[in-house]
């Protein structure tokens, strides 16, 4: 059980709350008929996964409703923020985009 | 080596106090190269082993396993085997296990305790009851055993069910699979590495792995934390671990990894003699030959890699439990425990090789691993020893991502997805 908060409410709240929206920064590719198959099967179904620290998004399902990004360890469920989703990109650009 | 069991040894050992029972399986150190490297000794890893030891005449065989024997998802599932699947690839590949399940316990000498009391999939609104009637017609041109029962029939073979018109899902019917039951989960784990064993497969227990050697597009061996092993051939069962396995070696793959939680209650006076599923109450149950129910339900939303998950999905778990079987709601439960299940998008596992010759994956099997075992090891110790694909895991290649042809078993995957 986790207690997430939600960066528009500023309220610190539990996990039920919120419902689980997947890997971050999944850019949609700009020329998608420009893809090849390889390179669009990844986009649509290939994930990092990682077993360490994970750029997430999580949606504030029954308050506001928005969505936001959290950084979260899968191993240990260690928690280090919780950002609106350009707050977040700036962070995340600047660990070199890595999970 | 070892001689078989049977029952002459038990009653000769059982004079004996039962004190003179050698290991049943050997733990050597690992050699510096071998043919083939499994990763993984669980159910599928030393499986695999089996068949490629006796099937395919492989010799020079590891299995590597991080932590304990048969510790990991084979230990913490809820045993349930069945093959109602509803498209042909994926009914195929089941109903092989399912075969090979009919026989296995004299085929590896170990009484798996493989029980086929039934499984019933149940309907609670019309949409189900179509969904059900398509399933069973699919299951039935397949030649897999599965009929369609009304809800008096499922009343009067399950007698504890909550059967009225009042519950907020009517019971309206069920898809029974007769063939269908459980199995002893430790016991499939401890008798394929037996029987892996006894034709000279090495079982290396607290062995993690912590890279891959590849060059030239190939893989040359691994490195451990018991030091570098080499090997021609490397076969990668790491369930919830596939995505950590595939990032050493450069491969992306469609998985996420997910808890899926269980747990059984106090011993009970037999009460329940079958395995019944609800998908839309979102719960299943079976009562072991311990008289515990064994209970599940649905995966932790977020990737996990925890073994553990959120308390309210037990709740929920238990909520359905009792919306089926209202009588079971004093009973205590004794343990609780989550295994991780590496999920893909469309609930169907990859067995397949990948861009990198001599290594293979054989992962995805999700929240419905433990039915497959013996058919997941035969099956993918044929696609290691001929570098090919069986006919059977042809369709779960790895590239099915690319080229769109997905075999979308949510339906049928039951009630953890």
């Amino acid at each position: 059980m986790f207690v997430l908060t939600c960066p528009y409410c500023r309220e610190k709240r539990e996990e039920e709350e919120f419902s689980y929206a997947g890997e971050a920064f999944i850019a949609r590719p700009l020329a998608p008929e420009a893809l090849d198959d390889a390179a669009w099967g990844d986009y649509l179904f290939m994930r990092k996964n990682p077993k360490g620290w994970h750029w997430e998004m999580w949606a504030h399902a029954t308050g506001c409703r928005k969505y936001f990004v959290v950084k979260r360890h899968t191993a240990n469920h260690a928690i280090e923020g919780a950002w609106t989703l350009p707050e977040a990109r700036k962070l995340f650009d600047a660990e070199g985009g890595a999970a | 080596m070892k001689k078989d069991y049977s029952v002459w040894s038990l009653f000769k050992k059982g004079l004996g106090h039962n004190e003179g029972w050698d290991p049943a399986w050997r733990s050597p150190e690992p050699k510096p190269s071998y043919k083939v490297i499994i990763i993984g000794a669980g159910g599928h890893g030393l499986a695999t082993a089996y068949y490629l030891a006796k099937e395919h005449g492989v010799r020079g065989i590891a299995v590597i396993e991080k932590g304990y024997l048969g510790g990991g998802n084979t230990a913490r599932n809820t045993t349930i085997v069945r093959s109602n699947y509803l498209w042909d690839e994926s009914a195929m590949l089941y109903e092989h296990a399912l075969k090979l399940w009919e026989g296995l316990t004299q085929d590896i000498n170990y009484n798996v305790m493989f029980s086929q009391r039934g499984v019933f999939n149940l309907g609670h609104n019309l949409q189900d009851m179509r969904d059900i009637a398509r399933r069973v017609n699919a299951n039935n041109l397949n030649g897999i055993d599965a009929l369609v029962l009304d809800g008096a029939e499922v009343k009067r073979r399950i007698p504890l069910i909550d059967a009225s018109k009042s519950t907020r899902f009517p019971i309206l019917g069920a898809s029974f699979q007769p063939r269908a039951g459980v199995a002893r989960h430790d016991a499939v784990a401890w008798g394929f590495a037996r029987a892996a064993s006894k034709y000279g497969v090495d079982i290396i227990e607290n062995c993690e792995v912590t890279g891959m050697d590849i060059s030239g597009g190939r893989i040359k061996g691994i490195q451990t934390v018991r030091g570098y092993i080499a090997a021609d051939q490397v076969g990668c069962v790491a369930a919830g671990h596939s995505s950590v396995m595939a990032k050493m070696a450069g491969i992306r793959l469609p998985i996420e990894s997910h808890p899926l939680q269980a747990f059984v209650s106090e011993s009970l006076k037999p009460c329940l003699d079958t395995v019944v599923m609800s998908n839309a109450v979102h719960g299943y149950i079976s009562q072991s030959d311990k008289g515990e129910l064994v209970i599940g339900a649905g995966i932790d939303h977020y990737n996990s890699y925890s073994q553990r998950g959120s308390p309210h999905v037990i709740e929920h778990t238990a909520a359905a439990i009792i919306e089926l079987f209202p009588m079971f709601s004093r009973v205590r439960m004794n343990r609780q425990w989550g295994g991780i299940v590496d999920t893909t998008p469309d609930a169907c596992p990859i067995i397949s090789k990948t861009k990198i010759k001599g290594l293979y994956f054989n992962c995805g099997w999700g929240t419905g691993g433990f039915k497959a075992t013996p058919g997941s090891g035969n099956v993918f110790a044929h696609t290691i020893a001929h570098d090919e694909p069986h006919p059977l895991n042809r369709a779960f290649n790895l590239d099915r991502f690319s080229t769109g042809h997905l075999i979308d078993e949510h339906g049928a995957a039951g009630v953890a997805h």
